[in-house]
């Protein structure tokens, strides 16, 4: 994988005006100047030499492994891998599934509701700490803090609020309103909703935390010229800050739909996909398929799915991303 | 006259602002609320007799108070069929994710001072094939990782999941690092450089000295992420071998028996209280870490 060392010396100094290029100066090559120390040449193998075992390391997980799961999903292998090839067997398989239609509606359901109202939440909540609110480290490190602790907590502990006989329910039913009744967990219909409003709370303040990045990153020249024009705080918001903080707003996107995308802990931690089947994720599936039932071909396929899902995401807004940011450069030169 | 009508204005205009006061914290109460809630729950819940949780509900003010739901919880909770608590699946995470945050961490920094100040050609192609491991889903490398384990012997042991997390952890710790060394002059490299000074040498006497802020959001990032980490401490490890994580799911759908929030809420805790102190003691640099691995 070295490859800028492999490919011998580098071209005379003269010709390197790229600011960063200078520092891979590898000595002229060795016919100009007498033979280098053996030592010295040691020396510049250094970083490749530093470097491979990370890069060896990151080509295999990212592509070998890749690979592997693709071709496995494209073979016979049930309880242990096989390498049969059989086409998009186990795709048409899964597509045909029940359980993975429910997967992938609840996937469509869960990053709508969950990316929206993340961010709508994550938005209001950083405006108003936007105001020159007293004690601002407090508000922020309280919205933040669920980012700290795992899914798996969360899930177990919000498992326990939504518990009609112990939670929510028995709170408000025991205030004296005894025909109160809230038991999304326990209701096939809406236990996707459960995750939904537990996914918000874990998640708003990490969308808040990056709008208000963006907020603090706003010229406050723009800002003070509004207000003299007479704007009010909400018609500044709307016609001048917001407007210019939209890479944000597809920035907060992207990851949120990413993490809704790769749902598993929380699932399983709260609903554990059930009642039944009612809160089967793609990322759950695999796990079943693979580990619970012994269909790893399939689980494969299912895993792809997933990784394709993430490339539908991640590849457009890469490539938008270096666009503008090529487009920024070329208006700057 | 003028002044009175501007005496009112301002009055109208103060109240105004009052009110918009008003509102700004009530919102920010309510919802400061609705996330402090489900926390002072958990804690209020380990102190309080399992006889009063029950008849008065999770959410309650507590009307009782005793300690014997953390050495439970900690030690005789029985968890799948084994009665020694919490203990050894905190002790696996420890042991997991001290050493895979250190050295991915170590090789992020030295990875980073490569690819930012040694750079060759071909060097940025490389960076952005490492950078693909940010976004890799943990479901495409689950079947690699058993096979790959099984083959070295290390399947069901804490020093496979190191491995999971050291590869996993590169592409991260290699992008904060150099993301945050591109922004050192290259000039102060060269000079080191033009004053014989090595590989080595620069790192440890240059980038070492100005790095703290950056290993130390890297650390944070490292060792929480590690940590909370569910889908790999349960898929390549079983039983006794199993990080915290894993053990608390077992805990909470132990099925039969009746539900023991007091120790359950205790063992839950145990299981969120490394990275809550993390974030509560190096929340700035949580943050930081947060917005700059999310939006570059």
């Amino acid at each position: 994988m070295p490859q800028g060392a492999g490919s011998g010396p580098r071209p005379p100094a003269s010709k390197m005006t790229n600011g960063d290029r200078q520092m891979a100066s590898f000595p002229a090559s060795p016919g100009q100047v007498p033979p280098e120390a053996l030592k010295d040449r040691l020396a510049r193998w250094v970083p490749i030499l530093v470097l491979a075992p990370s890069l060896v390391a990151s080509f295999v997980y990212v592509f070998v492994f890749s690979f592997w799961t693709l071709y496995i999903s494209l073979s016979n292998s049930t309880l242990l891998p096989t390498y049969k090839f059989i086409g998009f067997e186990n795709y048409a398989s899964l597509w045909a599934n029940r359980r993975w239609g429910v997967a992938y509606t609840n996937l469509f359901v869960f990053s709508a509701f969950y990316v929206v109202l993340a961010m709508i939440i994550g938005l209001m909540l950083a405006i108003l700490i936007d105001q020159r609110v007293r004690g601002e480290s407090v508000w922020r490190t309280i919205f933040l803090y669920p980012l700290a602790v795992s899914f798996i907590v969360t899930g177990t502990v919000w498992g326990w609020l939504y518990n009609p006989g112990s939670g929510f329910q028995f709170l408000i039913n025991s205030m004296g309103w005894t025909s109160f009744k809230f038991a999304l967990t326990t209701d096939r219909n809406y236990a996707i909703y459960a995750i939904v409003i537990t996914g918000i709370w874990q998640s708003s303040g990490f969308a808040m935390a990056l709008f208000l990045a963006g907020l603090r990153s706003v010229d406050g020249d723009i800002v003070k010229a509004a207000q003299i024009d007479g704007a009010s705080v909400f018609r500044t918001y709307r016609r001048v800050i917001l407007p210019v903080i939209g890479p944000i707003f597809l920035a907060v996107a992207v990851v949120l739909l990413q993490f809704a995308i790769k749902t598993f802990d929380l699932a399983v931690a709260l609903t554990n996909s059930g009642p039944g089947i009612s809160t089967t994720f793609p990322a759950t599936y695999v796990y079943d398929l693979m580990f619970q039932r012994g269909q790893i071909g399939e689980g494969a396929a299912a895993a792809v799915m997933i990784l394709a899902a993430l490339a539908v995401v991640l590849v457009p807004y890469a490539l938008y991303v270096s666009w503008s940011s090529r487009g920024k450069e070329a208006g700057h030169g | 006259m003028a002044d009175a009508t501007y005496d009112q204005a301002a009055a109208v205009a103060s109240r105004r602002h009052l009110l918009a006061r008003v509102v700004i914290y009530g919102i920010l109460g309510i919802f400061a609320l609705v996330y402090i809630i489900p926390l002072l729950v958990v804690v209020a819940n380990s102190f309080r007799e399992l006889d009063e949780i029950g008849q008065n509900g999770l959410i309650a003010f507590p009307k009782s108070f005793r300690l014997d739901a953390w050495p439970e919880a900690w030690s005789t909770y029985c968890i799948g069929g084994t009665c020694e608590g919490m203990h050894r699946y905190f002790w696996n995470s420890v042991r997991m994710v001290v050493p895979a945050t250190i050295i991915s961490t170590a090789l992020g920094a030295v990875n980073g001072y490569v690819l930012s100040k040694w750079k060759f050609r071909g060097s940025e192609v490389l960076f952005t094939c490492m950078l693909l491991g940010v976004f890799m889903p943990g479901q495409i490398a689950l079947l690699p990782w058993a096979f790959l384990l099984g083959k070295l012997g290390l399947a069901n042991s804490v020093y496979g999941l190191i491995l999971v997390h050291c590869i996993q952890g590169i592409s991260f710790t290699t992008l904060f690092c150099r993301n945050y060394y591109v922004s050192i002059p290259d000039d102060l490299i060269k000079a080191a450089r033009i004053d014989g000074a090595g590989f080595w040498r620069i790192f440890r006497r240059i980038i070492l000295p100005i790095s703290p802020p950056i290993l130390i959001v890297t650390v944070i990032w490292q060792f929480t992420g590690i940590w909370n980490e569910y889908l790999f401490g349960v898929v390549l490890n079983s039983g006794q071998q199993q990080p915290i994580t894993a053990a608390l799911v077992a805990l909470s759908t132990n099925g039969t028996n009746v539900r023991v929030y007091d120790v359950m809420s205790a063992a839950v805790l145990i299981g969120a209280l490394p990275p809550l102190l993390v974030y509560f003691f190096g929340g700035k640099y949580f943050v930081r870490g947060l917005t700059q691995g999310a939006i570059k």
